[in-house]
């Protein structure tokens, strides 16, 4: 019995281990960099720089006084530390933070968009030319920071509704976007939230007017390539009275060996009877074997659900970045509305992931759903932290958490910190988690079947996370397959 | 840190009361005892009482005990109970040894410790750091840390509280109860027992817990109780607090498990206006197991923190945690289950369950169970629940001819009854059981075989 303390494995099971390591060690896929001139302002973060960006974007007043207000705030507030994450010191001042690829000044058709930039994104696997044919997919590709090509624009436009870079919409929809942006977020929010106030390079906008179910999935493909540039997106969804939307943001990254910030922010809105869907798959350079490199991706993401019956879903994978901080969020304002959150994080090597969700009960009959499944392997620290918070008059709120872990190492971390406050005595919360390795009987079960240790694998986790998995459009669940096929097919700890 | 600077004053009057406490045990200034509390002077100073910008501390707001200035017990002059009061707040009906502390002071007289097996040393601290200093020296203040400025504070003027040593291969038949009775008429006082509990090799002990208010002036009780479990041995610990309803209680417990040891841990919490208990075991060792059982009834203004903390170092061990708070009127309840995991405890199974039932419209609950995992060959659970009792079940019984209140009260004790159960000691069982529904000032259930 002894033996067995120290990890010594029975013959099959160290078989395993190289297997797993073999897996684990994988390279980075999809890692290449595209040649492309990107303009640049000097790096640094000052007054002047958040006046040049408004300014290089041909922003009204109001707008700039906006970001000058985030800017100030920001610089009275404190960087937060108190994640489950440990990085090096971040330079603010070293940091350029506006780059757009040079590009003509107007777009009308795909033809004029930079053939270099078309490349990457054939490289991706998503040629954009055929996105049109292709299962009905408009594409708002956001290379670095400036949208450069927006397609079905038309089909949409016929139904009212308004999909296109936040920088169009500020032009275009002000009325909009002075009501609704930073209304889920406030730019006092938190540390990475201001910041993003203040040099947000651009996003996307999508408004779905009164009663229209917009027809199509409405995908970003988000793309960092400029080195040393940090991304600030914004993006800002409104689903009015009796709307449907349904929104997908993907990406991957080129190999990069500094570390590269992200700082998003995400703000849902839903009205009585609407509904958001969002979902994201996210595969940004997570670092090399020794955790060199990888993006930090600090997201602010937050939904609100402020009409009656209305409902907001979150779905993430979250298998790439050196380190995973965000918490996407609903606030279910409304009487009878609805949060969702389907979560796979994975984790290999180094990295590092502090996610999950909040769900703050203020309506009566607010009902939330959190299904988090943890993936743990290598090196790397996986949590889940997440607030089921029932306000005084949120009578009847109902809440079910079931948040799972996995653990494929013996030197990687899988931890849970839920918070769960009520006040309210009408409110039924239940919070569940388990921590476990794939199951050897499991394992043992499907060999005997004939079926290798590797698919074994596979199978089990994927079963593990189906839960998720099937909240995801069609294209994307086919993607986070191969992604997490990747990262941790045949892993066994 | 973030504490208000008026609190400052809390400080520096406790620490100001320390010269005239150094006289009172001037016979001890040489002990090594003496020399702990002088060093816990220094980490006072360099401590701040807990703010709720504290991760640990974020539910509890301590601002009400740092506005008194209570005066220590070892310092205070105040009045005995009387032997009946004392009567009423025991277990009866199964024979046991009786310590009783008044404001953390052993009382002799109110005592009775029967004939105890050879080398077993049932007394007080204050005794055996006089009198056989190596039966606790190298144990006291070893396994509980200074976290805070109250484990400090405790450290500062602890001088007596239990002392149990039951050296190897011993059973101690017979339950050990403790009564500590706190308060007074005319002081605010500040009781601090400090309990140390050894048990040896093979060893098995049960000892009984009871906190109770005397007096009528508020009192601040800020115990530590730290416990050392050696190879094989089984202590039962049975907290069963009573205080009264505008007083303070914390308590810190530290158990350090050595290998097959098995620790029990019961914590039945009625009293107290503003209660915080953090109980930690250190499973150092293969095969251990750590059982925490835990209910709270939280009534009016009460605010009952439970933080429990199941430290898996080595690997084969088991811990199984199950918590229910009931909270009525405008009471609070927190729970904080910690499970940590360690790299080299493999095979480890860690289980924790914390349920909660709401009975009025201004109770609230703030729960936090919390694992961080670092070993991958593991079985690990956590569940938590909030709810109200069952409608459903609430209407069947009452479709059945029996009264609101009494069916109210039928699943309160349902509710109740998981935690109840697992007590080994029938007659605490029931006075429990009564004791529950005396807090919540609700229809008492009684057991049917008894009212038949």
């Amino acid at each position: 019995m002894e033996d067995l303390t120290k990890n010594n494995m029975p013959d099959e099971l160290s078989e395993d281990m190289k297997m797993l390591d073999d897996l684990t060690t994988s390279e980075y896929k999809w890692g290449f960099v595209t040649e492309i001139e990107s303009e640049t302002v000097p790096k640094g973060l000052s007054e002047e720089i958040v006046r040049l960006i408004s300014a290089k974007k041909h922003e009204p007043e109001w707008m700039t006084e906006w970001r000058l207000k985030a800017f100030r705030q920001w610089k009275k507030m404190e960087e937060p530390h108190w994640s489950n994450v440990h990085y090096p010191n971040i330079d603010y001042q070293n940091i350029s933070y506006y780059s757009a690829p040079k590009k003509k000044p107007e777009l009308s058709s795909i033809e004029e968009v930079d053939p270099e930039l078309l490349k990457t994104f054939e490289k991706l696997g998503i040629p954009l030319n055929e996105q049109k044919v292709l299962a009905g997919v408009a594409v708002d590709a956001v290379f670095d920071s400036v949208s450069v090509a927006t397609t079905f624009k038309e089909t949409l436009k016929e139904k009212g509704i308004i999909f296109c870079p936040i920088s169009e919409a500020i032009q275009n929809h002000p009325e909009l976007v002075k009501k609704y942006l930073g209304s889920v977020v406030p730019y006092t929010d938190n540390f990475f939230a201001s910041l993003n106030s203040a040099v947000f390079s651009d996003g996307s906008f999508v408004y779905i007017p009164k009663g229209v179910r917009c027809p199509m999935e409405l995908s970003t493909y988000f793309r960092i390539n400029a080195q040393e540039t940090g991304q600030f997106e914004r993006t800002l969804i409104i689903a009015d009275e009796e709307a449907y939307v349904s929104y997908l943001e993907g990406c991957t990254a080129p190999i990069r060996d500094t570390n590269q910030l992200h700082a998003a922010v995400v703000e849902l809105i839903a009205l009585d009877n609407a509904e958001v869907k969002y979902s994201t798959v996210q595969n940004w350079y997570p670092g090399d074997k020794e955790g060199k490199g990888g993006i930090y991706n600090f997201v602010t993401k937050r939904g609100a659900c402020r009409g009656k019956n209305s409902k907001i879903s979150w779905t993430q994978v979250e298998t790439g970045s050196a380190i995973t901080w965000k918490y996407p969020s609903c606030i279910l304002q409304g009487d009878n509305s609805i949060g969702e959150f389907y979560s796979v994080a994975v984790t290999n090597n180094y990295q590092q992931a502090d996610t999950g969700t909040k769900m703050i009960h203020l309506g009566k009959n607010t009902r939330s759903t959190v299904i988090s499944k943890g993936i743990s392997a290598g090196r790397s620290n996986n949590s889940y932290r997440g607030l089921i918070r029932v306000g005084k008059n949120a009578e009847g709120a109902r809440n079910f958490t079931q948040c799972d872990s996995m653990l494929m190492s013996d030197k990687c971390g899988a931890n849970t910190f839920p918070y769960i406050e009520v006040e309210n005595d009408s409110a039924k919360v239940e919070h569940e988690a388990t921590t476990s390795k794939v199951g050897e009987d499991q394992i043992f079960y499907l060999n005997q079947r004939g079926i290798a240790t590797e698919d074994a694998v596979n199978m089990i986790v994927n079963g593990f996370c189906k839960e998720v998995f099937n909240e995801l459009p069609m294209e994307f669940a086919v993607e986070a397959q191969k992604l997490l096929a990747i990262s941790l097919e045949g892993s066994v700890g | 840190m973030n504490n208000l600077p008026e609190f400052q004053n809390t400080k520096e009057w406790y620490l100001s009361n320390f010269k005239s406490f150094e006289e009172k045990v001037n016979g001890e200034s040489k002990t090594f005892f003496h020399e702990l509390r002088k060093k816990a002077i220094l980490k006072l100073s360099e401590l701040n009482f807990p703010s709720t910008h504290q991760e640990e501390w974020k539910y509890t707001n301590v601002s009400p005990i740092l506005k008194q200035n209570f005066v220590p017990a070892q310092i205070a002059d105040f009045s005995l109970p009387a032997k009946s009061e004392i009567e009423k707040c025991l277990f009866t009906g199964f024979d046991y040894h009786l310590l009783v502390f008044t404001n953390g002071i052993f009382n002799k007289e109110l005592s009775n410790i029967s004939e105890l097996p050879s080398g077993v040393y049932i007394g007080n601290l204050k005794n055996a750091v006089l009198n056989s200093p190596n039966l606790v020296d190298g144990y006291l203040n070893k396994y509980a840390e200074i976290e805070n400025a109250f484990n400090a504070l405790n450290l500062i003027y602890a001088s007596d509280g239990l002392a149990v040593v039951i050296p190897d291969n011993v059973i101690v038949d017979k339950p050990i109860q403790l009564l500590f009775i706190n308060g007074d008429y005319h002081n605010l006082i500040l009781s601090q027992p400090r309990n140390i509990i050894v048990a040896g090799k093979n060893s098995h002990v049960s000892l009984i817990a009871n906190y109770y208010g005397s007096g009528d002036k508020q009192y601040f009780t800020n115990a530590v109780t730290e416990i050392f479990a050696g190879e094989n041995s089984i202590i039962d610990f049975y907290k069963i607090q009573n205080e009264y309803d505008d007083s303070f209680h914390i308590e810190k417990v530290q158990a350090y498990q050595q290998k097959a040891s098995v620790f029990n841990h019961y914590n039945f919490t009625f009293g107290g206006g503003l209660v915080r208990n953090d109980i930690n075991s250190k499973l150092d060792g293969e095969n251990i197991e750590t059982h925490y059982y835990g209910l709270y009834l939280a009534n009016n203004k009460q605010h009952i923190d439970n933080h429990t903390f199941v430290d898996h170092v080595k690997p084969y061990c088991m811990s199984n945690e199950l918590y229910k708070g009931i909270l009525d009127g405008s009471s609070r309840g927190v729970f904080n289950g910690k499970i940590i995991v360690r790299k080299d405890a493999q095979k480890t199974n860690a289980y924790q369950q914390n349920k909660t039932i709401l009975l009025s419209k201004t109770a609230r609950v703030d729960a936090k169970p919390q694992l961080e995992i670092f070993a991958d060959d593991v079985r690990c659970t956590h569940g938590a629940t909030v709810g109200h009792l069952d409608d459903t079940a609430d209407f069947y019984i009452r479709s059945r001819g029996i009264p609101e209140e009494l069916a109210k009260s039928m699943l309160i004790r349902a509710f109740a009854n998981d935690v109840v159960e697992a007590v080994k000691v029938d007659a605490i069982k029931e006075k429990i059981n009564h004791m529950i529904f005396e807090h919540l000032h609700r229809v008492e259930i009684v057991d049917s075989e008894k009212s038949q």
